[in-house]
């Protein structure tokens, strides 16, 4: 048996209605479970890029891609391990406010792990830390003692050190 | 300037014609050389039917008596023509009813286009009156489907619905239409769609692959080819049959492959898969070479995946990348379109005979035979045998006829008896394996190719899984001929009962009502046959009928089809009883 890796799928599309769901449904009819999802404009006009984090066998991974690819609206499909990739996480941490003042030892915190206050109101203070998961794990288990309101993390985000040449392909077509 | 540019407007203008969009669905179909479809109306489709009615001078519309029926009627049309098949159906209801005959075109990759109406998009996400999310429904199992919204939009979108569903590698489209986007009006204009940027239908032949492949096969001491559907949806019978003459391999067939070459053909060693024919099933484990063409590897083919072909080197000739090591690694992958990869295989290969291997093939043939095929076609207990049944059908047909075959044992026994001439001539749910495919789908091919007999074969089971489409028949005159094979037994599944479930018989016993009453009432004629004697005067009769005829035989019992390779089991494994 391979062994399960964690392999980001990159995925750049037409900007249609639907291709969100004809892609979810890939997954779903092999019964795998997404990490994380990401979706945004990409760096060609007009063409979307779906990020998908999953955790597989090459053999599958290269299976799905293929499904994938074979979507009418899908320009191109890859995946990447993480070697392969440069990758971040962001995440928002909102924290009562007098814990900054009550408690010296969460500024200590904050300022150690780069994170960045993004807002400070009377009732609550918002901060962002944006790297790897173990860095954004590390401040939530650091934070947590002192109780934290609310907390979300982004799907990952990332870039392929290999070329994609989607600009290319899309070129070809055109002449 | 400004006038300049008004009067080239006004040009512009002129050129089209404003018409609503509903009339703009009949112009695209018609723009695309599609004159005959199949559906029911209903509330959210009426725009689109009052224009139907409007310009029947050019278009035919057949009023099956349920949406499954139409959907498989398109697929019978589009799998003996090669055409893509239309289909109607209303919002809601109607255009669930669809979802199997969708499912099953996209498996078996039949070109169909499907329209329904939706409820007015002011409506959308209230749940209206027959509102269903058809577009989310269908997703998983079409090749491409759009919900319009706006009329001007509906001849760009049926440009592109014709050229997805019938390029490359075909399959359904569904297009829903909201009742506002077909009452509302748009200046048409006509363009068919040359191709869409994010879309590849053919990988482009690679020649290095072809000679890797060519290689491969001219140093094959025990070459074997399994052919599938793709030749025939690729149009490459011709330059398939001069490649396998030329270099001598013995060639078997996947179902759905079946009657891409013509089933007497010297080469032709049967059909591969769970009930296939023995010598292709336990020789594909014995090949040094299996050349794949057009064919998938599904899992009815290859039994236990990992005793598939071990010792063989794979070569796979196939359109969609996907298929590529999907199932069975290849060692060679010939990417493109059939009929172009074997016209570049055919003067790269060497002529052979392998005489000795097809003696081989002979040898297993014999075997099966003295203990199934004999029993079968020359029984000597007294119930009636599907085999017969079949044999007797290709005798007055001349091997003619386009044999339309439903789900079950009948099936097998009809891909494994029935014999063809013509290409497009076996008409059957293989992927999805749909009770209740035939009756319509026969219908379908019938209007498909007018002058060929075309014969349903449905299992007593089956038959009333679509029963009500005789309406469409006693509607339409259209003389198909229906043979039900009557084992009162849901067949099949009886028969895995009997071998894995102890015989505990659990919902399969079928207690059947008079089906020539049934016939009658729709005024089909009807005949009954139980003994022997009186098979081949009925068959004859039914073949001679110039109108649709239905004939119900009496088949014995418990009859099992034979030989099988059990789940789980090597093709090699292969059982004789």
């Amino acid at each position: 048996m391979e062994k399960n890796k964690t392999y980001t799928i990159s995925v750049y599309t037409e900007n249609n209605l639907g291709v969100m769901n004809r892609m979810s449904g890939i997954f779903l009819k092999r019964h795998i479970n997404l990490e994380s999802i990401t979706a945004s404009q990409s760096e060609i006009k007009d063409v979307f890029r779906f990020l998908f984090v999953i955790k597989t066998s090459e053999e599958k991974v290269r299976k799905l891609v293929g499904q994938i690819e074979k979507q009418i609206e899908v320009i191109k499909a890859y995946y990447h391990t993480d070697d392969e990739t440069i990758y971040q996480e962001s995440a928002l941490f909102k924290i009562a406010s007098n814990l900054l003042f009550d408690d010296r030892q969460i500024q200590n915190i904050i300022k150690k792990s780069n994170a960045n206050i993004v807002t400070v109101a009377r009732d609550y203070f918002v901060i962002e830390r944006t790297g790897r998961r173990h860095e954004i794990e590390k401040l939530y288990n650091e934070l947590a003692p002192y109780g934290i309101m609310q907390f979300v993390r982004s799907g990952r985000i990332s870039v392929s050190k290999e070329a994609m040449n989607i600009s290319k392909t899309l070129h070809e077509f055109n002449y | 300037m400004e006038t300049l540019e008004l009067v080239k407007k006004q040009k512009k203008v002129t050129d089209t014609v404003k018409m609503t969009g509903a009339e703009a669905v009949i112009k695209s179909l018609l723009a695309e050389n599609a004159t005959l479809g199949y559906g029911y109306p209903g509330g959210a489709i009426m725009p689109v039917y009052d224009e139907i009615y409007k310009y029947q001078d050019q278009f035919t519309h057949i009023l099956t008596r349920h949406e499954q029926g139409a959907i498989h009627a398109a697929q019978g049309f589009a799998r003996v023509t090669g055409e893509t098949g239309v289909v109607f159906a209303t919002s809601g209801p109607g255009a669930t009813n669809l979802v199997t005959g969708i499912a099953d075109a996209q498996i078996d990759s039949t070109p169909l286009v499907c329209i329904t109406g939706q409820v007015a998009s002011h409506l959308l996400g209230t749940d209206a009156f027959q509102e269903t999310d058809i577009v989310g429904i269908s997703t998983p199992v079409t090749k491409w489907n759009y919900q319009i919204t706006k009329a001007e939009e509906i001849p760009s979108i049926m440009a592109k619905a014709f050229y997805i569903a019938k390029s490359g590698r075909p399959g359904p489209v569904l297009i829903d239409i909201t009742k506002d986007a077909q009452m509302g009006s748009l200046h048409f204009s006509y363009e068919k769609c040359k191709g869409i940027r994010s879309y590849r239908p053919k990988p482009e032949m690679n020649i290095d692959q072809v000679k890797a492949a060519a290689k491969v096969i001219n140093c094959a001491k025990k070459p074997f080819i399994v052919m599938g559907q793709g030749v025939i949806l690729g149009e490459a019978e011709q330059e398939f049959k001069t490649f396998i003459e030329k270099a001598g391999i013995p060639t078997a067939s996947t179902a759905l492959g079946l009657s891409g070459l013509e089933s007497k053909h010297p080469l032709h060693v049967g059909m591969v898969g769970m009930h296939g024919h023995y010598a292709p099933n336990v020789k594909t484990n014995d090949c040094d070479v299996l050349i794949a063409i057009g064919m998938r590897f599904d899992d009815r083919v290859t039994g236990d995946l990992s005793r598939y072909a071990k010792q063989a080197k794979i070569v796979h000739f196939e359109l969609d990348p996907a298929e590529i090591d999907k199932n069975v690694k290849t060692d060679i992958a010939v990417l493109g379109d059939v009929k172009e990869t074997l016209a570049a295989l055919l003067p790269l290969v060497e002529k052979r005979e392998h005489q000795q291997w097809h003696q081989e093939f002979k040898d297993l043939y014999t075997i099966e035979y003295n203990q199934v095929i004999k029993p079968q076609l020359e029984p000597t207990k007294e119930g009636l045998t599907m085999g017969e049944v079949i044999e007797g059908i290709n005798k007055e047909t001349n091997d003619d006829a386009v044999i339309v075959s439903d789900v079950g044992q009948h099936q097998m026994f009809a891909c494994r008896y029935a014999k063809f001439n013509n290409t497009r001539s076996q008409v059957t749910s293989g992927g999805l394996g749909t009770m209740g495919f035939a009756l319509p789908a026969a219908i379908g091919a019938k209007m498909g190719v007018p002058d060929r007999e075309v014969i349903a074969i449905i299992g007593d089971g089956g038959y009333q899984m679509n029963i009500q489409e005789l309406g469409t028949i006693f509607q339409t005159k259209t003389p198909v001929k229906i043979v039900v094979l009557n084992n009162s037994f849901l067949g099949m599944v009886r028969q895995w009962q009997e071998l894995f479930f102890d015989k505990r018989y659990a919902s399969t016993e079928m207690v059947n009502p008079n089906f020539l009453k049934i016939a009658e009432g729709y005024d089909i004629t009807a005949k009954k046959v139980s003994k022997r004697e009186d098979l081949q005067g009925a068959i004859q009769e039914m073949v001679a009928s110039k109108e649709s005829y239905f004939l119900e035989v009496v088949i014995e019992k418990e009859d099992n089809v034979f030989p099988m390779v059990p789940t789980g089991a090597a093709v090699s494994e292969c059982r004789l009883s």
